[in-house]
């Protein structure tokens, strides 16, 4: 299993706690990028289907002292024990050594939901029904040719807008390159978001601003102590928001000495 | 009732037993004895004749529907230097005349209709006096009417493929998975599988499985054969080949 780890590429993402607004542009970019399905009541959030979901926190404190932040969450396209891969039963998802996208074969998947509940994340939703596209309303016309659409019964998660990387690739065909330059390929959620909270690159590639963000003293992952090495890091210089992405025991956490902000 | 895993009786096994025991010569003597008559011989071997019959010969060709393109369309006429006036220095970029890239790298496929117009632009005047190149002028050309081929190597809608990769990068030939479709006259009956809606030329034509050219089959199996073969194992991920 070894054996492909350090050959190509590692897409991963930053995104700036601190430059979100949690306007949800990227839940809705990314929606229509990738033909995700409606229902016809959408209110029981529980059931229906996002890739990109936007979670509030708080630090629990009362007014004046609150603070709100958003974490934008798509799939963390983890590295190391993937959990939803080791226990897929049907091989229907893989972690793919050469672009470390975590890939899912609607076609494969038997429905079990075993990875749902291995995804330690949520980022894992189920088709429990047909996709829905009401009629007449042209929703079916902007359906994208480049993600097929997913039937009833399987699994479905981000996947960094795969497509865009084999688009980006073709482009570069014409041109008769085969390295990628930086920002040929980025995911729909990076290219909406209108704060630029979110960088997207080849972590393995030292000129991308991504391997250089994630050095930073503020970036941290969420459940970073599971081991499972996910490729979308976290800015925040805030120590409740940092502290919030991972369970720790008292006196554990290490808070970063206050800066002046501003 | 009692527990038939703790009954010392293995009744279902010693009627195995004393069946088998039938079949060979006994002790006194009396020969081998066929287990069935001749007429149920007959039936038996009539019965997996019609099978087999059913299975091999019938099932095959039920199994596909049976489709004609809408107009014809002569690849060998247009390709010859003589008639069609197409230009290029090699066989592959005399295709790429109609079946061009886009400048984005994507493939265009099947011509539209305004490619055939550069030519065929004057639905009073045709190029030739046939009957097929009428048809196709009345019917598509008059009206400004895009053509509803039927696309013969269409992969299943879960597949990504790139022609850009294969015939630029890969130096891979059409004719490597087109096979001679290029040098047809009269355009091949097109068929689906009934149950999957997939096409013939995607599953192959041959119900044993047998492949005598790369162009016969194009499944999954195919494609990562020939990835194997050309050092280009990274391309066998899923998502390579997946969307
Ligand atoms: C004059 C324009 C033209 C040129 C030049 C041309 N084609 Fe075509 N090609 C077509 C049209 C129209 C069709 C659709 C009808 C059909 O299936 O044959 C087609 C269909 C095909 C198909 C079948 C696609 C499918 O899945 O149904 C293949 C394969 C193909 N061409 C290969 C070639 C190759 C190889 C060459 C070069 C040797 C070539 N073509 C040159 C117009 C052209
Ligand atoms: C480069 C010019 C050119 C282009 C482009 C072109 N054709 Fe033609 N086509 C010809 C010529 C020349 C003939 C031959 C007329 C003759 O002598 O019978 C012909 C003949 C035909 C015929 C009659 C064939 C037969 O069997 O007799 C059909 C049908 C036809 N073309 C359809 C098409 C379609 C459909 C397209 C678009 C994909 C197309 N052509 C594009 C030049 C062209
Ligand atoms: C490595 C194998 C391979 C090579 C080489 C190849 N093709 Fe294809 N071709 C395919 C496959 C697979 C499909 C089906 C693509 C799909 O369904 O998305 C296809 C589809 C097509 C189609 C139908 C496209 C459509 O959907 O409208 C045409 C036309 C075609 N090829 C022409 C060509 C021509 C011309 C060349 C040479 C320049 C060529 N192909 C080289 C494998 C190949
Ligand atoms: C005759 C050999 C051959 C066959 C058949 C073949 N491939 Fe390939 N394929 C290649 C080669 C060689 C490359 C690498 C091209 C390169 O990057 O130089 C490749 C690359 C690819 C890529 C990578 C494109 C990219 O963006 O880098 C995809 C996707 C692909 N093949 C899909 C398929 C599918 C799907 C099929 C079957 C329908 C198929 N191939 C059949 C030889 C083949
Ligand atoms: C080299 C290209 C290639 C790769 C790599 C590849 N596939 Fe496929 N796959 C195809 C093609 C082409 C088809 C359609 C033809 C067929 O059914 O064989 C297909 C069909 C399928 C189907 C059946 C879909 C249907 O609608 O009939 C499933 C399921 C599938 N693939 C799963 C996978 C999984 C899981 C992986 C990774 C372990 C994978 N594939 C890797 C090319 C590929």
């Amino acid at each position: 299993m070894e054996k492909g780890h350090g050959h190509g590429n590692s897409y991963g993402m930053v995104i700036d706690l601190d430059k979100c607004t949690g306007c949800g542009t990227c839940m809705v970019a990314c929606a229509a990028e990738n033909n995700l399905a409606v229902r016809p009541d959408e209110s029981d959030k529980q059931r229906s289907i996002t890739w990109m979901r936007l979670y509030k926190v708080t630090n629990g404190k009362e007014f004046p002292h609150t603070e709100v932040c958003y974490f934008p969450r798509p799939c963390m396209q983890c590295d190391h024990h993937t959990p939803c891969v080791s226990v897929c039963p049907a091989t229907a998802t893989k972690m793919d050594y050469h672009t470390g996208i975590v890939s899912q074969i609607y076609t494969r998947c038997i429905g079990c939901r075993y990875c749902i509940a291995a995804c330690p994340y949520h980022a894992r939703t189920f088709n429990w029904w047909d996709a829905y596209f009401p009629k007449g309303k042209g929703l079916e016309r902007y359906l994208s040719p480049e993600v097929s659409p997913r039937m009833r019964g399987v699994v479905e998660k981000c996947t960094f807008c795969h497509h865009r990387l084999m688009r980006a690739k073709n482009n570069a065909y014409a041109e008769e390159r085969r390295e990628l330059e930086e920002g040929e390929y980025i995911t729909a959620c990076t290219e909406a978001c209108p704060a630029q909270a979110i960088t997207f690159g080849d972590l393995k590639n030292p000129e991308h601003k991504v391997s250089e963000l994630v050095k930073s003293r503020y970036a941290f992952r969420l459940l970073e102590k599971l081991g499972t090495e996910p490729k979308v890091y976290y800015l925040s210089t805030k120590d409740w928001v940092r502290r919030m992405a991972d369970n720790y025991l008292p006196g554990e956490f290490k808070p970063i000495a206050k800066v002046k902000l501003g | 009732m009692e527990n038939p895993a703790t009954s010392p009786k293995k009744s279902s096994k010693g009627g195995w037993i004393s069946f088998l025991k039938g079949l060979l010569p006994t002790e006194n003597g009396s020969a081998f004895v066929p287990p069935f008559s001749l007429i149920g011989w007959i039936f038996l071997l009539a019965g997996f004749f019609g099978a087999f019959t059913f299975g091999w010969v019938v099932y095959p060709v039920a199994l596909y529907s049976r489709q004609p393109q809408p107009i014809s369309f002569n690849h060998a006429l247009h390709l010859d230097p003589d008639v069609g006036g197409i230009e290029g220095d090699t066989e592959t970029e005399k295709c790429l005349y109609c079946h061009e890239f886009r400048d984005d790298g994507t493939f265009s496929g099947i011509p539209k209709l305004a490619k055939c117009t550069e030519c065929h632009d004057d639905p009073e005047s045709p190029l030739g006096e046939t009957q097929q190149e009428k048809e196709f002028m009345e019917k598509y050309v008059a009206g400004q009417k895009e053509i509803p081929w039927l696309i013969y190597y269409r992969q299943p809608d879960c597949v990504y493929f790139s022609h850009i990769a294969h015939v630029k990068m890969g130096k891979i030939e059409c004719q490597t998975c087109h096979g001679d479709h290029s040098k047809t006259e009269k355009l091949p009956i097109y068929r689906a599988n009934l149950l999957t809606g997939y096409s013939i030329n995607i599953w192959g034509k041959n119900i044993a499985g047998y492949k005598t050219n790369t162009w016969d089959r194009m499944k999954m199996d195919d494609c990562a054969e020939c990835h194997t073969k050309k050092g280009h194992e990274e391309n066998n991920a899923c998502f390579v080949c997946h969307k």
